[in-house]
């Protein structure tokens, strides 16, 4: 790690500077982790009595537990389509913002409101929209024809959780597009019009491109909030139901932990998603180090 | 733009205008549920402009609370104590590490660096079990350091100011040292001044993290007069089967909203600046 080619000369000052940060960490992340790599090799009775130390049985049940598996899956699917659907949508927006002169300032205002709302407020949001018996949106659908009610149906429960933890990324996604999109030389886009690109083809051949490292940066962040920051909105808008149609891994390792009291296992669900984590952000920070040269 | 089509620009503020209208529309629907009565939003066709209860609505929850519950405004300002204290806290912790690790040369500054970088890989979520036993063994739970102090330690603000003070030119420590200044007095009147807009911006960032806290308060806190704002609206939300007050959860939803987008808005360009220079 960098350091200052004009420094300090080593005394007991930058121990103490360090001190209040290192203590915490200690504390509250590096104690509670080691607790948690530690207990996933236990198998704790319910009551906390006694225990055994068993290894990777925790770890090994969780791979043959047909349950374990389904929510791995839903959790990816659950993700890749909170990426898609907000990227995208945020894409859009921002080519569009990049284009305009007038009118940015307060089209970006609007845009970051949902960035400062809390994930279970925008559940909150979301569940009241389609509350099966009095929703907005859920009546309206009723009133077509089309039945909606996200309480027994997985389906529907699932793409109102999606939609939710979609639309607070939007402003995320958008700020960061519309940053990348601004630091392209304009001489580039010039260039193209002055060959007769049409504004479509100069997003695809030449904006879309140059942002890559942005959207990839956007994907593996995205990705990460709907793994790990969602726990909000599942909780409030389905509990994971109905019939776990919506259980995600940060939620089952909540459920399972603190309503199953299994503690074992939940602990080793925490080990695999700290693995998950730990890949995500390392591909992430690999990734980052390469920027593209316009 | 490059070519001046008036179509175009017409066609690109269309597009914004309706993404706008999409983006906003469950904001606007909080708004009307929370200025009308209970009756009214049982009723069909819901209403889809503002009527005319807000204020009583407001007085209601500020007054009495929701279902027997504590006054909203001893949620709003526990809410207010745990965003601050983190945002403090972190952005006072971060700063003095940081600037240890990058002006100063001593043993152990790569095992504290990387002590620093795990916990970037470490969501509360993910070690909440066992954080949960370390706070109640420190007796914490209930109070305003359980629920501020074990977020405090995260590694973000640490690398923003990092960044910030690398890019901060060698020359500047060097005539603060033939003027004669110390570590302590360079760090005070000269890096923490010209620091001032990733402070700001990160500042931003650690409040909204610090006010939508939800897994956590909601675990460590028993007490109500503990409760924060935005778990009140889950606790509000169970009861809805029996008693619809959607009015007063949108109220609520609606002022637990508010405080952060008041802070994002008014330091908008230093928190667009910080999420985007830094973060990548």
């Amino acid at each position: 790690m960098l350091l200052k080619q004009v420094h300090f000369k080593s005394s007991a000052l930058p121990y103490l500077l360090v001190a209040p940060q290192i203590i915490i960490t200690l504390i509250f992340f590096i104690w509670p982790a080691s607790q948690a790599l530690f207990q996933s090799l236990l198998l704790e009775d319910a009551f906390g009595l006694s225990s055994e130390f068993v290894w990777l049985d925790n770890f090994k049940e969780l791979f043959e537990d047909e349950h374990y598996i389904n929510a791995f899956g839903r959790t990816l699917f659950f993700s890749g389509m909170v990426a898609a659907t907000s990227l995208s949508f945020s894409l859009v927006l921002a080519a569009m913002a990049d284009r305009v002169i007038k009118g940015t300032g307060i089209y970006r205002t609007l845009l970051i409101w949902p960035y400062a709302v809390a994930p279970v407020v925008a559940g909150a949001l979301w569940v009241f929209m389609f509350y099966p018996t009095t929703g907005i949106i859920s009546t309206t659908l009723n009133s077509m024809g089309y039945e909606w009610n996200h309480q027994l149906k997985g389906d529907q429960a699932m793409f109102l959780v999606i939609m939710a933890a979609a639309w607070k990324q939007v402003s995320y996604n958008f700020l960061f597009f519309l940053a990348a999109m601004q630091a392209i030389p304009k001489s580039l886009i010039e260039a193209a019009a002055i060959d007769g690109a049409s504004p479509v083809k100069r997003f695809w051949t030449i904006i879309f491109p140059l942002i890559t490292p942005t959207t990839f940066f956007l994907l593996v962040i995205n990705v990460v909030y709907a793994f790990f920051e969602t726990f909000g909105i599942i909780h409030v808008v389905t509990k994971g139901g109905p019939a776990k149609a919506t259980e995600i891994l940060v939620y089952k390792v909540f459920n399972d932990g603190f309503v199953g009291l299994d503690l074992g296992g939940s602990a080793a669900q925490s080990v695999i998603l700290m693995v998950v984590v730990i890949a995500l952000t390392t591909f992430q920070f690999k990734y980052i180090e390469r920027k593209v040269e316009y | 733009m490059i070519e001046n089509r008036p179509i175009d620009t017409f066609v690109s503020h269309a597009v914004l205008l309706a993404g706008i209208a999409i983006v906003m529309f469950p904001v606007w629907i909080t708004l009307v549920a929370a200025s009308h009565d209970a009756a009214r939003l049982l009723q069909i066709p819901l209403p889809l402009g503002l009527g005319d209860q807000f204020f009583d609505n407001l007085k209601h929850v500020i007054g009495e609370g929701v279902n027997n519950s504590v006054s909203l405004g001893i949620m709003l300002f526990n809410s207010l104590v745990m965003a601050l204290m983190i945002a403090f806290g972190k952005i006072a912790i971060s700063l003095l590490s940081a600037y240890a690790l990058v002006y100063f040369d001593f043993r152990f500054r790569m095992m504290f660096f990387w002590m620093i970088f795990i916990t970037l890989m470490l969501p509360v979520e993910v070690r909440i079990l066992p954080t949960y036993e370390v706070v109640a063994q420190l007796n914490m739970l209930d109070s305003y350091w359980g629920l501020s102090i074990p977020l405090i330690a995260s590694a973000t603000a640490t690398f923003m100011f990092r960044q910030t003070f690398l890019s901060v030119p060698d020359e500047l420590l060097e005539a603060a040292r033939i003027d004669g200044a110390g570590p302590m007095r360079f760090f005070f009147d000269i890096l923490l001044p010209i620091s001032r807009t990733s402070i700001a911006a990160m500042f931003v960032i650690l409040f909204i993290y610090g006010w939508n806290q939800y897994l956590w308060p909601l675990l460590i806190t028993t007490d109500k007069n503990m409760y924060t704002i935005v778990m009140a609206i889950k606790q509000m939300m169970e009861a809805l089967e029996e008693t619809p007050q959607w009015h007063y959860i949108m109220m609520t939803a609606f002022l637990a909203m508010i405080p952060p987008v008041i802070v994002v808005i008014t330091m908008q360009k230093l928190f667009v600046k910080g999420l985007t220079e830094t973060e990548k």
